[in-house]
């Protein structure tokens, strides 16, 4: 049993293992399910590894890359995202998104492994990754992205533990690190597939960029639905500190969406006019991939959520909870659809051959979509863990409102009082009101 | 024996493992210039290496960097579709029936008078500027510095499958046997290293669809079809930039060149040549 000095341990917000065993019994159900279904996935992905990927997996010669490593990239999208937007806050210093960083920080990481679990099964050979040190292949994005998710993943885990210590000078920088080598990393992960000259559709820079915006969005919404959900665990997580980062969230959220609608519109406009890439989109607009264009990438991934998110204004955790957990749901149909779509037009179809004149198809097989729920059941058992076992990545009380400080009533952000000022004077100096003038004064300003 | 064919053969083609003062310079040159030093840093301006960069039918048949630098010409029209170059293949390099490292392909110009039917093989173009060796995150798989073939080092494939994205020419497939990526590599750890002059399906090939040599020899055969402006020579996706070293004419019986088999030079191995 891990023993934590008990003043630490407060500091962590954790109360021992024990805490595991209190929730409910749904909770505890829950709980047994996620246990059950990661060690039955993993068992099944192991089985594939054993026996080899070839006869089990859906993937082929010319289609390659299938559903896993759109999950992986659907979980390294999240972690980047949320990254990104916890440090706007404890980072940046933007003070309303201070309280989501705990969560986020720690999201960012169970993301991140979850993403690692699933690539494990897609490598062939994942003991060759010892080459990646040995023999490193600098013109490569693959290796860059090795080496900077690696070291996304160490600055995390600095930033999180000097978090859970409350050190937050350290975590600031552990942060600023984190951020730099996650933005790095993600849009090298989007130049892997924007620098393969002979793959139409992703070929360009388009990818490299948009990767990083749909991050921030993923991340938005990934801290949106899993506050939710915590909150419904826990209801004592929610103070007014929480609600108003909430507020500043949902925000950021919609304005993400926004511009992952632009990026969407103008990729779809400038697809008409390209020969190869326009085969591509008329497989999404109108082909065998209609159905997840439409209704899960457009209608579930962005118009409902923001619709959602605005008429939620921010404050109706229900709403922000459904939103949340759309996007999630829809984000994954994105980056199924960008992974398979960049591979479904053959590469010697303007050949006009005979064995390449259709598209090709792709249908992941039962062992890929197991080790794909495998990873994101991982994820959502650690997020649980942590929210008990934390104590709900619980801010302590001097970390919510600081000595000498107090929440605006106005603003709800964190003001302070100088010395033999009143709690009304401090509002107006921070809000460039001007002091009251004595009456004396003010009559003598009118003489004048 | 076809004299035409059997130039290529001679001491010269043999020196290649012998390194002369000009090779020495040239790859010098090319390290200077990898480093931007040569020229005021040719890595830095842009505009100065788009004209190496893109290929064009002029700009791909400019230099030739290795010595002896292996090339392949496909006379598309004599291809006949008897599938002896993929067997060949097959058998030389225990390539298991799951994948291929040459394949022909079927065109048919339905609206044509006459032939409509053609037959285009496709195998690794082991390109000048291949996009596999630069996806590929620990090298293991590498343009070799003497003589241009593309290969592989199993040992140290992770198979991450990046290599197989990045190829435009879908040569590449995951072998179980081995346990990474395998690929056409002009034969040669069964034939070339060997001392054989042909790769397995150019010695197979009963028309002479696949004519193989080193197109850096002007006195070979492989150089003299690249090299002239009677016929069209062509490679496949040159929008790609990858400058492939596997050219495409079309070929007929008014064509200057012998049609058959190309016979292995110094009278070796297959000479069905031999008339």
């Amino acid at each position: 049993m891990i023993t934590i000095p008990k003043e630490t341990a407060e500091r962590w917000g954790y109360s021992g293992f024990s805490d595991f065993f209190i929730p409910g019994k749904a909770f505890r159900a829950v709980f047994v399910v996620l246990a059950a279904a990661i060690l039955f996935c993993y068992a099944v992905g192991l089985h594939g590894m054993a026996s080899g990927y070839r006869n089990l997996y859906g993937v082929t010669r010319e289609i390659p890359w299938g559903v896993l490593i759109s999950g992986y990239v659907f979980c390294v999208v999240t972690s980047t995202g949320l990254c990104i937007v916890s440090s706007v806050g404890h980072v940046f210093g933007h003070e309303p998104f201070m309280p989501i960083a705990k969560r986020a920080v720690f999201l960012a990481l169970i993301f991140l492994v979850g993403g690692f679990s699933i690539l494990l099964f897609d490598l062939e050979n994942p003991l060759h990754m010892i080459w990646f040190m040995l023999s490193p292949n600098l013109r490569s994005n693959m290796w860059w992205m090795g080496l900077l998710y690696g070291l996304y993943l160490c600055a995390l885990s600095v930033e999180y533990l000097f978090l859970l210590a409350q050190n937050h000078r350290m975590s600031r920088l552990a942060g600023f690190m984190a951020v730099l080598c996650g933005v790095a990393a993600h849009s090298n992960l989007g130049a892997i597939f924007g620098m393969l000259s002979g793959r139409d559709y992703w070929y360009g820079p388009y990818f490299p960029i948009y990767f990083v915006f749909s991050a921030i969005m993923s991340g938005g919404g990934a801290i949106l639905f899993f506050t939710c959900v915590a909150s419904r665990v826990e209801p004592e997580i929610m103070n007014e500190r929480m609600e108003r980062a909430m507020k500043a969230v949902c925000k950021l959220t919609i304005t993400m969406i926004s511009v992952v609608m632009f990026f969407t519109i103008w990729e779809t406009i400038c697809g008409f006019v390209s020969p190869e890439k326009y085969l591509t989109l008329s497989v999404f607009l109108t082909g065998p991939y209609a159905y997840n264009y439409w209704i899960g990438e457009i209608l579930c991934g962005l118009v409902l959520p923001l619709v959602l998110l605005v008429r939620s204004k921010g404050t109706d955790l229900r709403l922000m909870l459904i939103a949340g957990g759309m996007m999630l749901a829809g984000i994954f149909f994105m980056r199924y659809d960008f992974v398979i779509a960049g591979q479904i037009v053959p590469v010697f179809h303007s050949l006009g051959v005979e064995e390449y004149r259709s598209l090709l198809t792709y249908r992941p097989s039962f062992h890929e979509i197991a080790v794909v729920a495998g990873g994101l059941c991982l994820v959502a058992f650690l997020f649980l863990s942590g929210e008990r076992v934390l104590g709900g990545h619980r801010l302590q009380k001097h970390e919510i409102v600081p000595p000498g400080g107090f929440i605006c009533p106005g603003c709800g952000a964190i003001h302070y009082r100088q010395e033999g000022e009143s709690e009304e004077q401090s509002l107006r100096r921070y809000h460039g009101f001007r002091a009251a003038a004595p009456p004396n004064a003010e009559r003598e300003t009118a003489r004048r | 024996m076809n004299p035409q064919l059997d130039q290529g053969a001679g001491p010269r083609s043999d020196r290649w493992s012998e390194v002369t003062p000009l090779e020495r310079r040239t790859f010098l040159k090319i390290g200077l210039s990898i480093t931007g030093l040569l020229g005021g840093g040719t890595l830095l301006s842009v505009a100065s290496i788009v004209n190496k960069a893109f290929t064009t039918p002029r700009t791909f048949t400019e230099t030739y960097p290795y010595k002896p630098h292996y090339a392949m010409v496909i006379r598309e029209g004599l291809c006949i579709d008897c599938e002896l170059c993929a067997k060949a293949c097959r058998e030389t390099n225990h390539v298991p029936d799951y994948g291929y490292r040459t394949r022909v392909l079927t065109k048919i110009t339905s609206d044509a008078i006459g032939r409509q039917r053609e037959f285009i093989p496709i195998l690794c173009n082991q390109c000048n500027d291949p996009p596999c060796c630069r996806a590929c995150p620990v090298g293991a798989t590498y343009k070799d510095p003497r003589d241009g073939i593309v290969r592989m080092n199993a040992e140290k494939c992770v198979g991450c499958k990046t290599c197989m994205l990045a190829c435009p020419y879908d040569a590449r497939y995951f072998n179980d046997q081995k346990h990474a990526v395998d690929k056409c590599n002009f034969c040669w750890d069964t034939r070339l290293s060997k001392g054989q002059k042909l790769t397995a399906c150019a010695a197979a090939c009963p028309t002479g669809a696949r004519i193989f040599g080193d197109i850096s020899d002007p006195d070979n055969v492989v150089y003299k079809m690249v090299h002239q402006i009677e016929k069209v020579v062509w490679v496949l996706r040159p929008e790609c930039g990858t400058r492939p070293n596997v050219f495409y004419m079309k070929a007929s019986h008014a064509s200057p060149w012998r049609l058959q088999r190309q016979a292995e030079p110094g009278g070796g191995v297959r000479a069905a040549g031999k008339q």
